[in-house]
């Protein structure tokens, strides 16, 4: 199959490649760029452990052709945290015990980075309406919300 | 010795003490920075040189002849590197691993006959996955289709080309067995009344958010197999998929990665890792084969008990319970890899937290043309609680008593343990009256009963269930292998090991020869050797062996990980105190009695300043082997390892009159759900949920809380919406999550109020429990129960589970009609 090349920003880093056009972007992310923190969960766009932030907003990347990012900037769970260790909403996963096996944390954190970017201070019933699209086996969602909350309150500082 | 068999001494060193400095508080998560950056490394994130990757072709019929197989046009693709079928693969290896005897054959890709929709027909290895599933599809096969056997009451009278094993006879019951345990017949012909239920328990399944994979590599050169995979048990008996593979034991590295969640359902896998290892070798390059979410709906180990009860339970006329008989078709589908262990565990807590005084069984495994069954969180005794519960609620409704008043009234009382229940199986220890109370005070009984009567005015339909479960915990080997018909593997060990060192710095690391599987083993061994050794959790780093440098290891599953880890540690950080005292005592010229290890350091006691930190004994312990005493026995250096066996197990009789002690850390729990029914559509929402589990000693409150808050969202799964549900013609109907309902947040009550009680065990260290097996040991007889409560007024009785809207809104139809 032939090659189409395709420009954009992961982690804030320009990245040029040559992909087979039906390449998804969440195997674009895992194989060629080998950031593996991005997970796959369902294939079918249910569970939302492939999260990313496209153009600041979340997207289910296992949804994506990697051809359709040209130009576009994309943040994984790998760019988020800063020189100085977690990013708040990572610390307040660990605070408030928001994982278990981990393998939804990646998506849950990327949503939850959006929640507190888009909402001043969310409240459980706006942060679990802003959930549904993600599934997580281990924990029954009660310590995600918790976690999201207080990372909302820690990134508003 | 009774006829119930016989109690061992405790072998526990460690008592329960209120003093505990690291046991029993909510220690942040060891493992978690590294999941939270997205470093943690799962099965699919291995990327190995040259790694190839397969698919698999599976198959769209329930039951079938293969007539043949074409994989030429495969092999041609451009990028394909190997095409397989059943029949290459049986020339490099022998069927996979079973604990059922006589076995029933499974190979890692069907040769002549396909058993069920999505077993393998044939693999691919391609350069990448997007080529190996395009090769796939120019894979030939002609089918001659068999009848599909997929109603488990029908499976029982097959005969000819419906039978799917016909090498084992003209059957499909794969095991049949009727066992008595105690005075049945007797106890029914004393009994005023027989309670008889039709129960009706839904196939469901762990289904993790991570599928099944593994990375598979052959060193020709070595004649030697690596592979890197996402299952537990593989220092247990790992070895069996080098036996598969056709090389010696020591001719395969099983090596684990983080597991995304099991639930059971990664306890030990073995068509994956076994499918990578043999494109690996045919195309000498290493192999990826990662599950997608069909390929593991549809043909992993995934599928758990699919039950059919015909159940009695005898009692007299003043509440008292007798007997339960039990007559069981259990659907395991195609194949049966852990025998019927899931009966045998069932066993452990038939009786639930009554005092019953004689069991019967009599089961039926029958097999059928869907996925085989394996492990899902209860491994069969969840399903054992939901019948014992149903029966005892609609006893209580039957003798017109009070739901709770009835359960009280048969408790086993805190002066009865250790107790043996009439199939031998002990229980450790137990308060079930004061974890009902505890939950009544959190679920608030009278307020809601209050509400429950003001909607009922309105028209709304509010019911309140409570169950009180038996939480078995720490497994032995004993429950796979004595339902078995002939002797087949007849293990009676089931432990744990570490290894613990201590560097010349003083900072001390912990090999876990089991892997992480969702839950916190890091933290788990982080907090025990803190506490033993007086110590930082901060300076112990933790890492997992693989088969090479394992210790006989059982891993988690059956709720075994804490205790056994814990009992471990126990065991290697006391021959390291040992030593550290006895070099103390050298070097401070001390008498070792008047030693004690207190704040990281070996204290004289009594004297002020007389005291060496660990650092500073390790340094000695690792360099100055002049300076210590003269003793072949004292090497350089400060390391133990540790095998700590089961700490309670007895023998099966060989007569059959109890299986022995086999499931005895006995933990309990009571679920009181408030729900309301939306009669038109058949909605239930959750007004309130109030949890209460004594799992003894807590190691870590908070992780327990995660384990009981989501394993009640399992129960709530599987008591609404969760079921692999096939047609007529054995198409899975539910392969995706579109269809498979897990729990969302949507679903999934706003708060779960959990509460503890501990009743420390007198067997294990510190008197701690398991509970990895949470919520889903007691959500769902106690949603059902809330359900059927709500539905009281309408006369809808709940024998069956799911209950989605449309199942809801039919029996309340019919109830209608009846009453119409
Ligand atoms: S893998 Fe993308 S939503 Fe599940
Ligand atoms: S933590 Fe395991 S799926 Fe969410």
């Amino acid at each position: 199959m032939a090659g189409v090349s395709v420009t954009f920003t992961v982690n804030g880093r320009e990245v040029t490649a040559t992909v087979d056009p039906r390449t998804l972007l969440v195997h674009f992310l895992r194989e060629h760029l080998k950031l593996t923190g991005t997970h796959i969960g369902c294939d079918t766009s249910q569970c939302g452990a492939c999260t990313v932030h496209l153009d600041g907003r979340p997207a289910k990347s296992c949804a994506l052709l990697a051809v359709q990012l040209e130009g576009a900037e994309v943040t994984t769970i790998e760019g988020v945290a800063g020189p100085d260790g977690m990013h708040p909403m990572q610390a307040a996963f660990k605070e408030h015990h928001g994982l278990q096996c981990g393998f939804c944390t990646p998506g849950m954190v990327m949503m939850g980075i959006d929640i507190a970017n888009r909402h001043e201070a969310p409240d459980e019933a706006t942060i679990r309406r802003e959930l549904e699209g993600n599934l997580c086996r281990c924990t029954g969602y009660h310590n995600i919300v918790a976690s999201i909350a207080a990372g909302a309150s820690s990134m508003r500082g | 010795m009774t006829e119930r068999g016989h109690i061992p001494e405790s072998r526990q060193r460690e008592k329960p003490r209120a003093d505990l400095q690291w046991i029993g508080k909510s220690m942040k998560r060891v493992e978690d920075p590294r999941l939270l950056v997205g470093k943690g490394i799962y099965a699919d994130d291995i990327n190995e040189p040259e790694m190839a990757h397969a698919a698999v072709l599976r198959s769209p019929h329930a039951h079938a002849r293969i007539v043949s197989i074409d994989v030429s046009k495969a092999q041609e693709l451009p990028g394909v590197l190997c095409a397989m079928t059943g029949a290459d693969a049986a020339k490099v290896c022998d069927p996979l691993p079973t604990w059922a005897s006589p076995p029933v054959l499974q190979a890692v890709i069907a040769d002549d006959r396909v058993r069920h929709v999505g077993e393998a027909v044939a693999a691919v290895a391609a350069v990448d996955r997007y080529i190996a599933e395009d090769a796939c599809d120019l894979i030939e096969v002609e089918y001659e289709p068999l009848p599909p056997v997929v109603d488990p009451e029908e499976a029982l009278t097959s005969t000819g080309d419906a039978v799917l094993h016909p090498e084992r006879g003209d059957t499909n019951i794969g095991l049949e067995r009727k066992l008595t345990f105690g005075p049945v017949e007797e106890d029914f012909a004393a009994a005023d009344l027989v309670i008889e239920r039709r129960i009706r328990w839904p196939r469901s399944g762990g289904q993790p958010l991570e599928t099944v994979g593994a990375v598979a590599s052959f060193d020709d050169g070595a004649g030697r197999f690596t592979i890197q995979c996402n299952t537990s048990m593989y220092n247990y008996c790992g070895w069996m998929i080098a036996s598969t593979l056709r090389v010696a034991p020591h001719k395969l590295n099983i090596v684990p990665t983080l597991a995304g969640g099991s639930f059971g359902s990664k306890m030990f896998v073995h068509k994956v890792p076994v499918l990578a290892a043999v494109l690996a070798r045919a195309v000498g390059r290493p192999v990826k084969f990662m599950e997608d979410r069909i390929d593991n709906t549809t043909s992993c180990d995934n599928h758990a008990s699919d039950r059919v009860y015909y159940a009695k339970l005898a009692l007299k006329r003043d509440g008292t319970l007798l007997s339960l008989k039990t007559r069981i078709i259990d659907d395991y589908g195609a194949y049966l890899q852990f025998g019927v262990g899931q009966h045998g565990n069932a066993l452990s807590q038939c009786v639930g937290p009554y005092r019953i005084n004689s069991v019967e069984v009599d089961l039926a495994a029958v097999l059928t043309n869907k996925c085989q069954q394996g492990a899902y969180r209860g491994f069969g005794s969840e399903v054992a609680n939901f019948v014992i519960e149903r029966l005892v609620d609609a006893a209580a409704d039957e003798l017109g008593i009070d739901r709770i008043a009835l359960r009280r009234q048969n408790f086993i009382q805190p002066d009865q343990f250790p107790y043996l229940i009439p199939t031998g199986n002990m229980y450790d220890s137990g308060n079930y009256q004061a974890v009902l109370d505890e939950t009544l005070k959190l679920a608030d009984l009278e307020g809601w009963r209050a509400k429950q009567a003001e909607a009922r005015k309105e028209g709304r339909y509010i019911g309140i269930g409570v169950a009180t479960c038996q939480e078995r915990s720490v497994f032995s080997a004993t429950e796979f292998w004595m339902w078995n018909l002939e002797p087949g593997v007849e293990w009676t060990s089931s432990p744990d090991g570490v290894s613990v060192k201590i560097d010349p710095t003083g900072k001390a690391f912990v090999t876990l020869h089991s892997p992480f599987w969702g839950n916190s083993p890091e933290t788990v061994a982080a907090q025990v050797l803190a506490e033993q050794l007086t110590i930082d959790p901060a300076d112990i780093e933790i890492t997992y062996s693989d088969t090479d440098q394992g210790l006989n290891s059982t891993g988690p599953g059956g709720s075994r990980f804490t205790v056994m880890v814990t009992g471990a540690i126990v065991g290697a950080a006391g021959k390291i105190r040992e030593k550290l005292l006895r070099i103390a005592a050298h070097l401070m010229e001390a008498d070792v009695r008047d030693l004690t290890l207190q704040d990281g350091a070996v204290h004289v006691k009594g004297v002020l300043d007389m005291k060496m930190s660990i650092a500073e004994l390790a340094d000695k312990a690792h360099y100055y082997r002049l300076s210590m005493p003269e003793d072949l026995d004292l090497t350089s250096g400060l390391d133990a390892t540790y095998v700590y066996d089961h700490p309670v197990t007895t023998l099966p009789d060989p007569d059959e009159r109890h299986m022995g002690i086999f499931y005895p850390i006995m933990g309990h729990s009571c679920h009181i759900p408030v729900v309301e029914v939306d009669v038109e559509t058949g909605q239930v929402h959750f007004l309130h949920y109030a949890a209460v589990h004594d799992c003894g000693t807590m190691v870590n409150p908070m992780t327990l809380e995660g384990h009981i808050r989501g394993g009640t969202v399992n129960g709530i799964g599987t008591a609404l919406f969760e079921e692999f549900s096939y047609d007529e013609a054995g198409q899975l109907t539910t392969a995706l999550w579109t269809d498979y309902l897990i729990p969302t947040i949507k679903e999934s009550p706003a708060d779960i109020v959990v509460g503890h009680v501990e009743t420390p065990s007198p067997f294990t260290e510190y008197g701690v429990k398991g509970g990895g097996e949470g919520g889903r040991m007691g959500g769902p007889p106690a949603i059902a129960a809330a359900i059927e409560d709500a539905l009281k007024p309408l006369g809808v009785t709940i024998d069956s589970l799911p209950l989605p809207p449309s199942k809801l809104r039919a029996l309340i139809r019919d109830a209608q009609a009846r009453a119409a």
